[in-house]
């Protein structure tokens, strides 16, 4: 036996593998599958498109557009000014109820912020609240790093710099007197980014922590105070800093201002009623042929209104569908020929 | 002799004979003179130590040569130069360690490889240099080592020594300085070459101190590559002599037969013929490797434009809409055309995952675990010699699936070289009658050849009763008819043939009791039966290849005379008595036999009355003294007396074939692939194992070199007449050599090579004869060459070295006992029929996978990478990247990579069987029809749209929308996420469709590479890897909030289905409408395996028979015979009449 096994010491071995002989299903492309999986797929599609065209037909979306572009516009005088905190007022009518929860954007177009450069013009380690970054922010933030005076600025770089500083309030008219809507600004950046992602230097009072540095070039405020009315709601975790830190994907978007904090009159939403939305203007945007946009809109489980998904499964549903019978017909023809 | 030598310097008067060596003189060739300029002043003796280099690296210059080895690699370079430009913070767009790691990682990983390959070298170097030799030094024999060996050195060989360089015989222990050798190593012969010293080192060079005063000067050709030639001259004692290729031992020859001889070293090491004949070792690529560099070549372009209209696209894009973007504001004084070059780069450096590092890696990965599973294949294990085919080269596999031409050698790699007496005809009876299975058993004749295997005893007790006289007559003829020399060995016989054919006939003669024990110059003795008979011999008229017979005239005891003649069936038919008997018997026998492609001898004999001897006896001599054309005068003397022969009977000997070598060849043909046999052998031999192993069948037209010559002739004419025509293109006015469909054949010899491609290109077959290693190399070179043809080289010996490194693939046959073939093949294994399975099987699995990886690979880059060009149309042409930067780094490593990597190690349409049953399948191989250009294009086209979809579904459902809570998800980084989510999805999905074996293994990966890449994502966005490295991992928490969104999954699921549908859709379609070339083949083939069942007719050509007159490539050893040189006198170790009855010193040899 030893004998053996010696003898045949270069022997391979015998098993499944090292013979490729390893049990496989070796699928095929039959007719049997492909044709049913399509029609299947297809009618599944159809489905999922009507659910969500019909979805997306219910959501309510009020859109409106104050860049003050063309005269007579309510806050043309406002675009055309460099002045600050520059007020104008847009009016609105609703005619039925708005159903809540209702959301409040601002929205703003040809606005590039996921241009690579300026992606990239912010320092993560100052933002986690590292103070060896506040006193010497990474060069990535450059050129709003360090101000003319070479101090620091906190928080640096151009998406901090360039933050949407128009501020809006809603008002409600009924029957000559107007009260406000009151805007709910809690919560509305992501959970990960207001506990985790984002952090303010353990130093209290904040303040101190900003010792040394300026603020950004644009901001009216240091980031120690940007709201006054509450204190957990400065710094780096400032609710409308983190909106506005979270880059949009495509060059036309909108982000979060505030809930219509459903309370009150407005526990269904907005009734129908006369409304005016009071408007500081400070955001330049008509330099670059952007514009600006106020968005309210309710949502659905598929989030806010678009029909290009519904259309688009509703279109690939039903092309499922017609090759289903192409491929059939296909089929038909060069299996059995004879049959013809 | 003074005359000679003036004639001799005439000659060679053109000759450039400037290698000098003087004996036993070593400071002599360090003189100045022989210097020469090896590196500036530097200067080094030409004359080669005996030491030899094949390794390419040393300690020191590994790692800069190996690196410079690789960088000549255009990837390893591509991607050196995208480290460099990642390092530039301007541009750098992706971080420089996305290219650095894996850069480290390819070059390590073949930097190792490359290291164990030297150091395999290294040590098979050493093991050679370090073999031991006698040499002459301060006046006695020391044993050294081959290294130390120099030129001028005496060295002394024993009987079984190789030869250790190239050296001039001057004496052995043989009378007249005669040395056998075994030129196996050199050309593949197996048959025994004797070499003669001159005469005068002959005599005065026998005793140690004759030799430690040789102090000649020799004078000869610089070192060159010819085996067949050396001239030379010899000073010593203000004589000069002459110098010839018989008076030389080449290095790589074995000594035989001969105790020991001693040499002069003329050539050394390198600078000896078989080194010289030693091809370049040559990095070999295989065709896809070519392709696929073209192919990167074409990515190469398509980055460069696709970044260049980025770039431009950025310039408009700045001076348009970022210079009025104040929050775009970087500080940087830059116009925009500045910034658009710098975009260039950036993008560069985006998409170069288009050309992914992996591409190269994976691929040596896939072609490392195929090389494993050909050194697995237990079907390719040859347990008698327990040999395991290996991959030595594991970067050629899926060559191995298209081979259009096969290169065989025939000696050792067809046949087993062993003769063997199969059958025979004695007076028209076919003998063996019966076949029975157990051998017979010699031991009633002491002098029987163990190893001789007969199994008919019927036969053998026919001959021991004495009563046949024809059986008896006829095996007296095999013992006396032949020019075989015998020694006696330790009470036994060893026959040395010049032809293993002969050798064969006088064993089986030996072993029926007919025992050759000796012979002289003119008589001969053997045993008949019990008892001893001597014969003398009046003359040997031997073999050449236009008598195609050799005969003896004997006088018997009785004074009788009697001719004994054995020649071809052809030949000797002719020249048979009217009276002849059993004419027709014999002719169906021989038929039999050749249809068994047994190799045939007719034997006959003639009694000539003493009258009639005498007068011819006087014209032979006559014409043995004939001056001009003596040869001719000889064979026409001969003509005289061979007539009336009188048929005794026919041998059949076997050329015994490997085993399964005409169903593999048969089977290789009908996968188109075509064979040509390359040999050293003679025209006949050569034929005759064509026909034997199928390569030659009765249907097919054999055209031989001069037929050719005539058809190319014609050719050549012809183009001359036309020359316009010839302009047009080679291929079209190359009307066939051979009209009508016939099948051809073609055999070749030697000198035929070079204009010979395209005509033999036409043929189904092509046996090359008496072609030198060098010529076998150049044979492949030129179809390499002129055909652009995948070829393979499969042979045994060191004659085939040469051939098989120069081809594509090059085959050793392993479990012999030369390694040199072995050493510089690429793939060895025990059998020839395992080239089968090598090919059909192994071959074509390889090809297929690798082209189902490659395509696979390119497009699942395609897709990923210019979903970044879609995007860059949304984002300012910023070069911004649409993924998150740790997916594109881990992307072709840990996601998509494991399920393609299998399809390419496992991956089987059909399996070993049925690839093997239906041969024709190994055809889109040869093609090339699974990846090329087209398929190359196929996988761009889908690639693009599949990156479309990836970007522009999510595009339209992120364009304006909220999430299920209000918060905006249509960030960046939702979107990456997304996009990415779809991407893995549709790459492992699709690879899934592609996948025609579905393992476990598959499945595993499949789902495996789906659950790493989430398991991964989730971890990279989880909170405490943020924590510790803020600034790296940015996507805290965008996992978990995008896909908690329904919408967004509803984006993935459509993503995926409208990347995947149509794919479905077209394959079904083409796969009804086109069924695949596989099936169609398997179809046809059933219908044509069942016409082949039907048994192919009995066929009685006569061009089937074959004549075992195919000795060796020389004549016998008649010359040697006659001239009495061989034999001595000697104390006898047997008594009796063997004793050599006279022994006339005729050394004229070395003054003719």
């Amino acid at each position: 036996m030893v004998k053996q096994e010696s003898e045949s010491a270069n022997r391979p071995d015998n098993t499944a593998f090292t013979q490729q002989r390893l049990p496989a299903w070796q699928p095929i492309l039959s007719a049997g599958i492909v044709i049913p999986g399509f029609v299947l797929i297809g009618l599944a599609f159809i489905g999922i498109g009507v659910a969500l065209l019909v979805t997306s037909r219910s959501i309510q979306v009020l859109e409106l557009d104050y860049t003050g572009d063309s005269n007579g516009s309510p806050c043309s005088s406002c675009s055309q000014s460099d002045i600050a905190n520059c007020k104008c007022s847009l009016n609105f009518t609703l005619t039925t109820l708005f159903q809540g929860p209702v959301f409040f954007y601002y929205g703003l177009s040809n606005y590039f912020q996921n241009y690579r450069r300026y992606g990239a013009s912010k320092d993560d380690n100052q933002l986690y609240g590292d103070l060896s970054s506040f006193t010497s922010p990474s060069s990535s933030c450059s050129p709003y790093n360090y101000d003319s005076s070479k101090k620091p600025i906190v928080p640096c770089g151009s998406i901090a710099n360039s933050m949407f500083n128009d501020t809006f309030t809603l008002t409600r008219t009924v029957s000559g007197t107007t009260n406000n809507v009151t805007l709910d600004g809690k919560g509305i950046a992501w959970w990960t980014d207001y506990n985790i992602k984002y952090r303010n230097p353990s130093v209290t009072p904040l303040k101190n922590a900003f010792n040394g540095t300026v603020k950004p070039i644009n901001w009216a405020k240091p980031a120690y105070e940007l709201d006054a009315s509450d204190r957990s709601n400065n710094g780096f975790v400032n609710q409308d800093f983190l909106v506005w830190m979270r880059r949009a994907a495509l060059p036309n978007f909108r982000k979060l201002y505030r809930r219509i904090d459903a309370s009150g009159d407005y526990q269904k939403g907005l009734p129908a009623g006369n409304y005016t939305i009071d408007i500081t203007y400070n955001y330049p945007v008509r330099a670059f042929n952007g514009a600006k946009k106020i968005v309210f809109s309710n949502v659905s489980w598929m989030g806010g209104s678009n029909e290009f998904l519904g259309i688009a499964y509703l279109v690939i549903g039903s092309l499922c569908v017609v090759m289903s019978v192409v491929m059939l017909i296909v089929y038909a023809k060069f299996k059995f020929p004879d049959e013809e | 002799m003074m005359r000679m030598c003036t004639s001799w310097t005439g000659r060679n008067a053109g000759l450039n004979v400037t290698w000098k060596v003087k004996a036993n003189d070593r400071p002599y060739h360090q003189l100045p003179e022989f210097k020469k300029k090896v590196f500036l002043c530097i200067k080094k003796s030409k004359y080669s130590g005996n030491a030899i280099k094949t390794y390419k690296y040393n300690f020191l210059t590994f790692l800069p040569l190996n690196l410079y080895e690789q960088f000549r690699r255009v990837a390893n370079v591509y991607f050196l130069a995208l480290l460099i430009l990642q390092i530039i913070p301007e541009i750098s767009t992706l971080p420089w360690y996305t290219t650095l790691i894996p850069l480290v990682i390819v070059l390590g990983i073949t930097a190792i490889k490359d290291l164990v390959d030297d150091l395999a070298r290294h040590r098979m170097d050493n093991e050679i240099n370090n073999r031991k030799s006698e040499v002459l030094l301060n006046g006695r024999f020391q044993e050294a080592k081959w290294r130390e060996i120099q030129v001028g050195d005496v060295v002394r060989l024993k009987k079984n020594d190789f030869i250790p360089a190239d050296l001039l015989l001057l004496s052995s222990s043989n009378p007249n300085s005669l040395c056998y050798v075994e030129t196996a190593e050199l050309d593949g012969e197996t048959n025994l070459k004797f070499r003669m010293g001159l005469r005068v080192t002959d005599e005065r060079l026998q005793e140690d101190h004759q030799l430690a005063d040789f102090n000649a000067l020799i004078e000869c050709e610089e070192p060159n590559n010819r085996l067949d030639k050396f001239t030379g001259m010899m000073l010593w004692d203000r004589e000069r002599y002459p110098l010839e290729l018989d008076n030389m031992l080449l290095r790589g020859c074995k000594i035989r037969n001969t105790d020991w001889c001693h040499g002069l070293v003329i050539f050394a090491g390198g600078d000896t013929k078989i080194m010289k004949n030693g091809g370049k070792t040559r990095f070999k690529r295989t065709k896809i490797d070519e392709l696929m560099n073209y192919m990167v070549y074409t990515i190469f372009a398509l980055l460069i434009l696709v970044s260049a209209g980025l770039a431009i696209g950025h310039t408009y894009w700045y001076e348009a809409i970022g210079t009025k973007a104040w929050y775009l504001f970087d500080g940087k004084d830059q116009t925009p055309g500045y910034r658009g070059f710098l975009s260039f780069w950036g993008y560069i450096i985006v998409l170069n995952t288009m050309v992914p590092i992996s591409l190269y890696v994976s691929v040596e990965v896939i072609r490392l675990g195929q090389s494993k599973f050909i050194n697995w294949d237990l079907q390719m294990y040859f347990a008698e010699k327990d040999t395991p085919a290996k991959a030595r080269t594991t970067t050629l596999n899926e060559e191995l699936g298209q081979i259009q031409y096969i290169f065989s050698d025939k000696t050792g790699t067809l046949t087993q070289n062993i003769m063997q007496f199969k059958k025979c005809t004695i007076a028209g009876l076919i003998k063996p009658f019966s076949i029975l299975c157990q051998l017979v058993d010699w031991s009633w004749n002491r002098y029987a050849d163990k190893k001789f295997q007969f199994i008919d005893h019927s036969l053998v007790a026919h001959v021991r009763s004495k009563k046949d006289k024809d059986a008896m007559e006829f095996f007296k003829l095999l013992s006396l008819c032949h020019t075989v020399m015998v020694e006696h060995k330790d009470d036994d016989l060893v026959y040395q043939a010049a032809s293993p054919d002969e050798g064969a006939l006088v064993t089986a003669a030996r072993n029926f009791g007919y025992v050759f024990l000796s012979r002289t110059q003119d008589t001969m003795t053997i045993r008949e039966m019990d008892q001893e008979m001597t014969y003398e011999m009046l003359a040997l008229l031997d073999f050449n290849s236009d008598r195609k017979r050799m005969s003896i005239i004997l006088k018997f005891p009785d004074g009788r005379i009697r001719l004994y003649c054995k020649g071809a069936d052809t030949v000797i038919y002719e020249r048979l008595s009217p009276s002849s008997k059993h004419k027709e018997t014999t002719q169906t026998a021989l038929d039999v036999f050749a249809n068994e492609t047994l190799r045939t001898l007719c034997l006959c004999y003639k009694d000539i009355s003493a009258e009639e001897f005498e007068a011819w006896s006087r014209r032979h001599k006559e014409a043995q003294v004939t001056m001009n054309d003596r040869e001719a005068a000889l064979d026409a003397v001969y003509e005289q007396i061979e007539n009336n022969l009188m048929l005794i009977g026919a041998t059949a000997i076997e050329d015994k074939l490997q085993d399964g070598v005409p169903e593999t060849i048969a089977k290789l043909a009908k996968a188109d692939i075509k064979i040509w046999v390359l040999t050293g052998d003679k025209k006949e031999t050569a034929e005759n194992i064509g026909y034997s192993c199928s390569l030659l069948t009765d249907d097919m037209e054999i055209h031989y070199g001069d037929d050719v010559n005539e058809k190319l002739t014609r050719r050549q004419a012809s183009r001359r007449d036309d020359p316009q025509a010839y302009r047009r293109g080679k291929k079209k006015t190359a009307e066939p050599f051979f009209p009508g469909s016939n099948k051809n054949a073609l055999i070749i010899t030697g000198g035929w090579l070079i204009d010979f491609v395209d005509m033999a290109c036409e043929c189904e077959a092509v046996i090359c004869c008496r072609v030198t290693p060098k010529q076998k190399a150049n044979v492949v070179s030129l179809v390499k060459k002129y055909k652009k043809a995948v070829t393979l080289s499969i042979g045994d010996g060191a004659n085939d070295v040469n051939m098989i490194k120069t081809a594509d693939i090059g085959v050793g046959i392993s479990g012999q006992e030369g390694m040199q073939a072995v050493m510089s093949s690429d793939y060895a294994f025990a059998q020839f029929r395992y080239l089968q399975r090598l090919l059909l099987v192994h071959g074509r699995w390889s090809y297929i996978r690798m082209c189902k990886f490659l395509r696979f690979f390119f497009f699942k880059n395609f897709a990923f990478t210019l979903v970044h060009f879609w995007y860059s149309f949304f984002n300012g042409y910023s070069s911004q990247i649409t993924f998150e930067d740790w997916f594109i780094t881990l992307y072709n490593l840990a996601y998509s990579s494991l399920p393609v990597l299998l399809v390419g190690l496992l991956d089987q349409d059909v399996n070993d069987r049925l690839s093997l049953k239906f041969p024709k399948l190994y055809i889109p191989g040869q093609q090339g029809t699974l990846f090329n250009y087209k398929n190359f294009f196929i996988s761009l086209f889908h690639g693009i749209f599949v990156s479309l979809i990836i970007f522009f579904i999510p595009y339209g459902a992120f364009l304006q929308t909220m999430g299920q809570d209000g918060e905006a998800p249509s960030d960046y980084q939702s979107f990456a996420v997304v996009a990415a989510s779809s991407l893995i999805f549709i790459v492992n999905l699709q690879i899934s469709l592609d996948t025609s074996y579905w393992t476990f293994v598959n499945c595993f990966a499949v789902l495996g590479s789906i659950a790493i890449y989430f398991g991964v994502m989730f971890d990279i966005h989880s909170a405490g890897i943020h924590v510790i490295f803020p600034s790296v991992f940015t996507f805290t928490g965008v996992a978990s909030n995008a896909l908690r969104q329904p919408y967004l999954w509803l984006t993935i699921i459509l993503t995926v289905g409208i990347s995947l549908l149509p794919v479905i859709c077209i394959q079904f379609l083409s796969k009804t409408i086109w069924p695949s070339v596989g099936d169609k083949k398997y179809e046809m083939e059933l219908k044509e395996d069942d016409d082949k069942k039907k048994p192919a007719p009995f066929q009685r050509g006569r061009r089937s028979r074959r004549s075992a007159y195919a000795f060796s490539h020389a004549q016998g050893y008649a010359d040697l015979i006659a001239s009495g040189q061989s034999f001595r006198r000697r104390p006898r170790a047997h008594g009796g009449p063997q004793e050599s009855i006279r022994e006339i010193p005729r050394r004229e040899a070395e003054n003719i």
